[in-house]
């Protein structure tokens, strides 16, 4: 990473109008462009809601909501492709009816990601549920140093 | 009912030395103009909704009197869910698409250099040790880090290709083929409405990386028009893409408009801004009004294209919308400009207020397919309908 690159990564551009250039990787060294794509812009970051816990999540919702919008037309690309050069139709995705075996294999994948999504849910009444199993871990160690 | 769909971001037009875009960078752009589309049509009517419906009658109900200005407005406004929500999503794509548009234009900044190098010509002066005005090192304008001004080595320009590819985000691809929906719209209202001026000079003041500055050379082929700024990756970039597209009437020169000492009194017949005004300084502006006065020849055309000021008769609560993005936005001279008045402004260039005149134009958009009568939602400061003001010398 260049000089330069360093000094947009603690946010300061100041001054970075005639900085060298870095000969390594293209114009910033390996990767450096990765982190200066999220630069802060200069002033304090306003949050909107109530906490800025939830405004955090949001926006970490809508990243990954762009990457599903990216991978469902990068998809739809390959069904287009495939239509063209006659390997299959898009309708026949519409048409799709799994078989018996298919279709459990599907709901199964379902299953498993509505459980991935949701697991810090599931996991907080498991605490609620069993109170003996969610001890702080100060005391769980302070136990444990009697055992 | 209706939903208009933005165009697709395909459907703008690359030039030769436009940023490569993976499908991909191309989708996640898609993604967001589609989004902000949602945003500005579906959820940003809802603040009026709420304001209506329970923050003004709440508020009066604790105070016994209505809302006193703007802030108590944005006070009462910033604890309702819906204008939270609205306002978090809005400064989540901002930053989402400086993101997704720095990454594309990151990765091959050297090839766009490279590029701009290939379609550089004689249109394009840049200063040694240029200071860059003090108003434009304080903020990254429109959450863009780096600004207009930074080049992150020699003959970098990818904030300005940044800035290129990206308009169309923001803008939900309202402005054109080739973002240059601004420029085409003030070119057209002036060939409609004086038909007989023949402008030989003209002067594109904050000309960026010249979106709107082309049109007003096409418009006018036999006119030798001047764009200046202080952003030395986009007057880069911007003198490699007039190249590119062929215009050849026009010239980048890196300049403050405050102290535009190399131009002659009374050189130019027509002086522009578009969208610039705001993007200055509260002590700059007078300085740039009073340099305009003086390049523009007597009976030569001042116009700016900015947003309506503030006046008695716009509502608190239209203000406060206004203001959104002069804070949130990062535009915060926005915020002071507001309350200036433009006929002050022009008198401060030489125009006398009984040749002041304040029109309101809509950006020319060859994308738009959509039927013309359509209700437009007004979405404070970021429908293209514009505010020009200005006069005759």
């Amino acid at each position: 990473m260049s000089v330069n690159a360093k000094n947009e990564l603690s946010g300061s551009h100041a001054g970075s109008n005639q900085a060298p250039v870095s000969e390594q990787n293209g114009a910033f060294g390996f990767g450096a462009d990765i982190l200066m794509a999220g630069n802060k812009s200069k002033g304090k970051r306003p949050y909107f809601f109530n906490s800025e816990e939830t405004e955090r999540v949001l926006n970490i919702a809508m990243a990954a909501a762009a990457e599903v919008a990216v991978i469902r037309e990068r998809l739809d690309t390959i069904e287009r492709l495939l239509e063209s050069k006659g390997l299959l139709k898009q309708s026949e995705i519409e048409a799709y009816e799994p078989d018996d075996k298919a279709a459990e294999e599907r709901q199964l994948w379902h299953a498993r990601f509505a459980a991935r999504l949701l697991r810090i849910i599931q996991q907080e009444i498991e605490a609620v549920a069993k109170p003996e199993e969610n001890k702080p871990m100060q005391q769980i160690a302070d136990e444990i140093n009697e055992m | 009912m209706q939903y208009q769909l933005p165009p697709v971001w395909t459907k703008l037009y690359r030039h030769a030395v436009f940023p490569e875009f993976s499908h991909d960078e191309r989708a996640r752009y898609n993604f967001l103009a589609n989004l902000n589309r949602f945003i500005s049509t579906v959820i940003a009517p809802g603040n009026q909704i709420a304001f209506q419906n329970r923050v003004k009658p709440a508020f009066e109900k604790e105070k016994g009197r209505t809302f006193a200005n703007r802030h108590e407005v944005a006070e009462a406004m910033s604890k309702d869910p819906v204008y939270q929500s609205w306002a978090a999503l809005r400064r989540c794509t901002m930053e989402m698409r400086q993101q997704n548009g720095r990454a594309v234009v990151m990765r091959q900044a050297k090839e766009l250099a490279d590029k701009v190098k290939q379609y550089a010509g004689d249109n394009l002066i840049l200063k040694k040790n240029f200071k860059v005005p003090e108003y434009l090192r304080h903020v990254d304008n429109h959450l863009m880090p780096g600004s207009y001004h930074t080049s992150y080595f020699e003959g970098d320009v990818s904030n300005a290709a940044n800035y290129d590819s990206g308009l169309f985000v923001t803008s939900g691809g309202m402005l054109g083929s080739l973002t240059d929906g601004g420029g085409k719209a003030i070119a057209k209202w002036v060939k409609e409405y004086y038909p007989d001026f023949r402008p030989k000079k003209i002067l594109d003041i904050g000309c960026g990386l010249g979106h709107n500055t082309l049109p007003l050379a096409e418009a006018f082929p036999d006119a030798e028009v001047i764009g200046i700024d202080a952003g030395e990756p986009m007057l880069r970039y911007g003198a490699a893409r007039a190249n590119a597209l062929g215009v050849k009437n026009v010239k980048f020169i890196q300049m403050d408009a405050e102290d535009m000492s190399e131009f002659e009194d009374e050189t130019f017949d027509w002086v522009q801004t578009t969208m610039f005004l705001h993007e200055t300084g509260g002590k700059a502006i007078h300085k740039i009004m009073k340099e305009i006065g003086r390049v523009l020849k007597k009976g030569g055309l001042c116009l700016h294209i900015e947003q309506p000021q503030y006046t008695p008769d716009m509502s608190y609560y239209e203000q406060f919308m206004r203001d959104w993005d002069a804070y949130y936005n990062a535009e915060p001279y926005w915020g002071h400009m507001h309350d200036l008045q433009p006929e002050d402004l022009m008198a401060e260039c030489g125009i006398p207020k009984e040749r002041f005149m304040q029109i309101g134009v809509k950006a020319v958009n060859d994308l738009d397919t959509q039927k013309k009568d359509d209700k437009i939602t007004e979405d404070y400061g970021r429908t293209p309908i514009w505010n020009v003001f200005g006069g005759w010398k």
